[in-house]
């Protein structure tokens, strides 16, 4: 038993940045805009997260100043990608580029600090509970907020006039132009809502993870928020299960290793890319008439005038 | 008042000669100001970036070399494009293609297997990256699964199974274990092209491929067929064209061109298969491919380009010790402005009045 | 297009040693290639502390630079070569991947001595050195069996190398000769460096019961969630003590300095020869960082056995040495040879898991 909460503690951290990420993502995507960017954002966030939280000795001031990162970083994508009209693909991939410079040079001086990382919740009785009490009231406030935020951009999209909106722009932004609909700054919004995510995702790694920054820290999990979205096809409720597949799996080969089952250790790992092409196979074959894509992802918009 | 950007009647061809020029002086400019800050003279670093490798043989070889790879997976990737098929997983079939190439080299290793040991390899690497390319495109077309997707997973999985072999059943015997296989024998060795350089039979092959792809897309019904379909997806459907078809046809050149880029790195720089064996060939082509503007030619110059801010950016950490996450952030504002402005070509700036909803008549 | 190439080629040839190589100054240039960035902890940051104690000791004599961030795949040989071409005469390539790519440039500057660490192949201008980690490891499961309550030690690999592997047999020999019954629980984790899974790596560990975390990988991830979960733990590579002030039993030390200055000495001298150097606790190439949170008696028979193997009274490897399938392991003198530790690929008696890939 014990060992199952363990196991169940280590899925929900190591699923928290992954989940974030890719929440930002899908919001992007949603009003029609591939960003693929998000490691690039992410990496930025971690540096200038862990940077404010050093500097400051605030957490809080680290996950703002990772937010603010990713929010620049997703500007400089705006810029180009709706301002300029320029191939969304190239744009996020330069940006990753860019990210993975920049936040070498920022991180530098930070290489090697060391932080108090952010407080677990205790709440006295309900976190003590055998088995749940630590799952449900004894994580620190980014596993939280993550899910807190994946509902209200549930009932953002789906049940709020804005929401409609955001995903109209992105299934036909003719259409949603042609209603009068400022389709451009819409989208902007959304990457930037993107950004912050991904910023405070980046965030995650060195104010609650590992609670030191190191260059190259997110280690491609930008890349997985990215499957993640589209695993989930475009759905919120799907994107915290595949968040918490994805982080179970990897989590899960690591106990059988130390388990001793012997299986080799690359089969482990390429399982859960492996699952994403299958599952997303699955589901893809599930729904007559192909994914449920938003129809105007990564196209380009340029209003008539 | 309100600055906005709107589509040209046509493209305009004076930008598209001056757009690069323009993108490079802004990212001159740019970096003098970092390298400032850096605390760097801005013109001896730029000229170790740019002037010095292009005066110098050596360096030059050394682009070619570094270039190779990336022509052959972006004229690959840019009849994806064209096509609208989005394969991004051209690192995964890079790798695969060196993965099948090298087990030849390997089964042959020690033996008398004559000259057509090579040939071979590269005809195995290119058919494993086709191969490989295709289990996106089939999920696309038979399940409607994104290949944005698809195709990037596979990338770990391939990575994943290069890693398996090196560190299990290929390991060099003699090589105390560590995860490399032996040294390919001279039959299985991509033959370099000058004595004592490293510039190799690739280069060539390279050269090849852009002249095919030129061809492929001018003179030929199948380029006419891609762009057709990449342009005007419903317009190609009335026009018999079969979409399918040609997701399938594209992807597996691009598997291909990529698999073979992969055998060729292998058998010709490394000279053995080892894990790490890109330095993410795959993608930085995503991002040649769009430089270049996904014609060959294009190509081949942004490939060339690009090449020489990484051999630039080697000499001025020699030569200046600056940092290589400078170059990165050089790179990444590069790329920026350069696809900003060949945006110019396709569309212009205007002032309009804030408020008001002029209709233009003409478009 | 062709024309060009070898144009391109006879300017090569005309040129020479190049630009770089005309400027090249009185002092020696010693070169550097580094695997990853400089950071401030792990493998590269060893070589550059080194790098930077060298400087200290003769810089006045000599002038060096560096490359870091170094792929080993492709690009590593140009890199050497820019090196060499801009006017090195002493270039040290710091990690495995770089063997067959320093051979070549070897061959083609024979003027230029190249250092080769961790590697086995050698020319007449090329040196091979390592550090004999196993020793230290050995130390290290001696404290780790001592201090272990639950007797489960975790220990997160990086590849199954024979660095690693010799690591792990080297740890598990010592335990069992303080508690016979002692478990290992083993997770690869397919990298050198990826803190967020080395930390769910050590997590793991941790749950399913082990109580002393060793590592063969560069973060102090590991470090830090032992320290939050109250476990014990070894550092790597560096002093991780910062990361786990009451965690930290010790630390494997590199210690790349003393060989760095001595071969720049004797290249200064003009007495460079190549060689393999394959030095332990005794040249203190490999050194154990201070003992700490551990009783007196452990810390006892910690530095009592470092000084055993210092004075070449005890090898970790003494035979007979049973093989995890009961069967002694070929021995043709007191203890393994070199090249056996150097290729290990077998697991000793007490040790339930199999090598990945065998």
């Amino acid at each position: 038993m014990e060992l199952i909460e363990a196991i169940l503690l280590s899925v929900l951290a190591a699923s928290t940045p992954l989940l974030l990420a890719a929440t930002g993502e899908l919001v992007t995507e949603r009003a029609g805009v591939l960003n693929l960017g998000v490691e690039g954002m992410m990496i930025v966030g971690a540096a200038c997260g862990f940077g404010g939280a050093w500097l400051s000795g605030s957490i809080i001031v680290g996950a703002l100043c990772g937010m603010l990162a990713g929010i620049l970083m997703s500007l400089i994508f705006a810029l180009m990608a709706l301002g300029l009209a320029v191939n969304q693909v190239a744009t996020g991939l330069a940006l990753t580029i860019f990210g993975i410079g920049l936040s070498g040079l920022i991180g530098a001086r930070f290489v090697g600090e060391k932080i108090t990382p952010a407080p677990h919740l205790h709440v006295p009785g309900l976190t003590d509970i055998p088995l749940v009490g630590r799952i449900l009231f004894g994580q620190d406030a980014f596993v939280y907020l993550s899910l807190v935020l994946i509902v209200a951009v549930w009932y953002v999209l789906y049940r709020t006039r804005p929401g409609l909106i955001l995903r109209a722009c992105g299934d036909n932004h003719i259409s949603a132009h042609a209603l009068g609909y400022p389709v451009l700054r819409i989208r902007t919004c959304a990457v930037m809502f993107g950004g912050a995510c991904a910023g405070l995702a980046g965030a995650y790694l060195p104010l609650g993870y590992t609670p030191f920054f190191i260059p190259g820290m997110t280690a491609g999990r930008g890349w997985i928020a990215l499957a993640l979205v589209v695993f989930a096809s475009w759905l919120p409720g799907r994107l915290v299960i595949g968040a918490y597949l994805f982080g179970a799996v990897s989590i899960l080969q690591l106990h059988a290793q130390g388990a001793g089952i012997g299986i080799p250790s690359q089969l482990m790992s390429a399982l859960p890319y492996l699952a994403t092409v299958i599952v997303l196979v699955l589901i893809s074959r599930a729904r007559t008439g192909g994914s449920t894509a938003p129809a105007a992802l990564g196209t380009v918009f340029v209003p008539d005038r | 008042m309100q600055l906005v950007l709107e589509k040209r009647a046509e493209r305009s061809a004076t930008i598209a000669l001056v757009s690069p020029l323009i993108a490079i002086g802004l990212t001159l400019v740019t970096m003098s100001i970092l390298f400032a800050i850096l605390g760097k003279n801005p013109l001896s670093a730029l000229g170790v970036y740019f002037i010095d490798p292009l005066i110098d043989g050596y360096s030059l070889q050394e682009i070619a070399v570094k270039a190779t790879p990336l022509v052959m997976i972006a004229i690959g990737l840019s009849l994806c494009y064209l096509a609208n098929a989005w394969n991004i997983g051209a690192e995964g079939q890079f790798l695969i293609g060196a993965v099948a190439g090298s087990w030849l080299a390997v089964k042959t290793q020690g033996t008398d297997a004559g000259h057509w040991v090579l040939p071979a390899m590269l005809l195995l690497g290119a058919l494993a990256g086709a191969l490989y390319a295709l289990i996106p495109a089939i999920c696309k077309v038979r399940f409607g699964a994104s290949e944005i997707l698809t195709s990037l997973m596979l990338v770990y999985v391939a990575d994943l199974l290069l890693d398996y072999l090196v560190r299990g059943p290929w390991r060099d015997p003699k090589g105390f274990n560590f995860p490399t296989t032996a040294e390919f024998d001279p039959v299985a060795t991509v033959p370099v092209l000058i004595e004592g350089g490293r510039l190799h039979l690739g280069a060539i092959i390279a050269l090849a491929v852009v002249a095919a792809g030129a061809v492929l897309l001018g003179r030929t019904i199948n380029g006419f067929e891609i762009r057709v379909v990449g342009a005007a997806p419903r317009a190609a459907r009335f026009g018999g064209f079969n979409a399918t078809r040609l997701i399938l046809l594209t992807f597996a050149i691009s598997g291909a061109l990529a698999g073979l880029a992969g055998i060729v790195e292998v058998a010709g720089p490394v000279g053995h298969l080892q894990p790490g064996i890109s330095p993410g060939y795959g993608f930085t082509a995503i991002i040649v491919a769009f430089l270049g503007r996904l014609n060959p030619i294009g190509i081949l110059v942004a490939a060339l380009f690009l090449a020489l801010t990484f051999i630039g950016g080697e000499q001025a950490q020699i030569a200046m010790k600056i940092p290589l996450d400078v170059t990165k952030v050089f790179q990444g504002i590069l790329l920026f402005y350069v696809l900003a402005c060949d945006s110019l070509i396709l569309y212009r700036f205007r002032l309009i009045a804030a408020s008001s909803k002029v209709q233009s008549g003409a478009h | 297009m062709r024309k060009f190439f070898v144009a391109a080629a006879a300017a090569m040839l005309a040129t020479g040693a190049g630009l770089f190589g005309a400027h090249a100054a009185d002092k020696l240039k010693v070169g550097f290639i580094y695997l990853g960035p400089i950071g401030d902890l792990g493998w590269t940051y060893q070589h550059d502390l080194a790098r930077q104690a060298l400087v200290k000791e003769l810089g006045d004599r000599i002038e060096t630079t560096y490359l870091e961030n170094v792929s080993e795949g492709p690009d590593a040989e140009r890199s050497i070569e820019q090196l060499a071409r801009a006017g090195n005469k002493l270039i040290f390539t710091t990690s495995f991947g770089y063997m067959e790519p320093t051979l070549k440039v070897a061959k083609k500057y024979p003027n230029v001595h190249f250092e080769h660490a961790t590697g086995y192949k050698r020319d007449k201008n090329m040196s091979t050195y390592s550090g004999r980690f196993y020793e230290g490891r050995y130390i290290q499961g001696l404290i780790a069996a001592r201090m272990s309550k639950s007797g489960v030690l975790g220990y997160i690999g990086s590849f199954p190398i024979p660095e690693v592997i010799s690591g792990i047999n080297s740890t598990m020999l010592a335990a069992q000769t303080i508690n016979p019954n002692i478990k290992v629980k083993i997770i690869w984790v397919n990298s050198w460096f990826d803190p967020g899974k080395e930390a769910d790596a050590a997590k793991a560990l941790i749950d399913q019961g082990a109580d002393v975390i060793m590592q063969h990988t560069d973060s102090p991830a590991a470090m830090q969630v032992a320290a939050e979960r109250g476990k014990l733990a070894f550092g790597q590579d560096s002093e991780m003590i910062k990361f786990g002030p009451k965690t930290q039993l010790t630390s494997i030390i590199d210690n790349w300095a003393p060989y760095y200055i001595e071969r720049v000495r004797a290249e200064l001298d003009g007495k460079w020869a190549s060689e393999n150097t394959w030095d332990g606790l005794k040249e203190k190439m490999v050194v154990m960082a201070p003992y700490t949170n551990m009783p007196d008696d452990v810390k006892k028979i910690a530095e009592d056995t470092e000084a055993a193997i210092k004075d070449g009274k005890l090898h970790p490897f003494k035979c007979p040495i049973i093989g995890q399938d009961g069967k002694q392991v070929e021995c043709k003198g007191e203890h393994l040879s070199d090249d056996q530790i150097l290729s290990m690929n077998f697991y000793v008696k007490g040790i339930d898991e199999a090598i990945p890939g065998k």
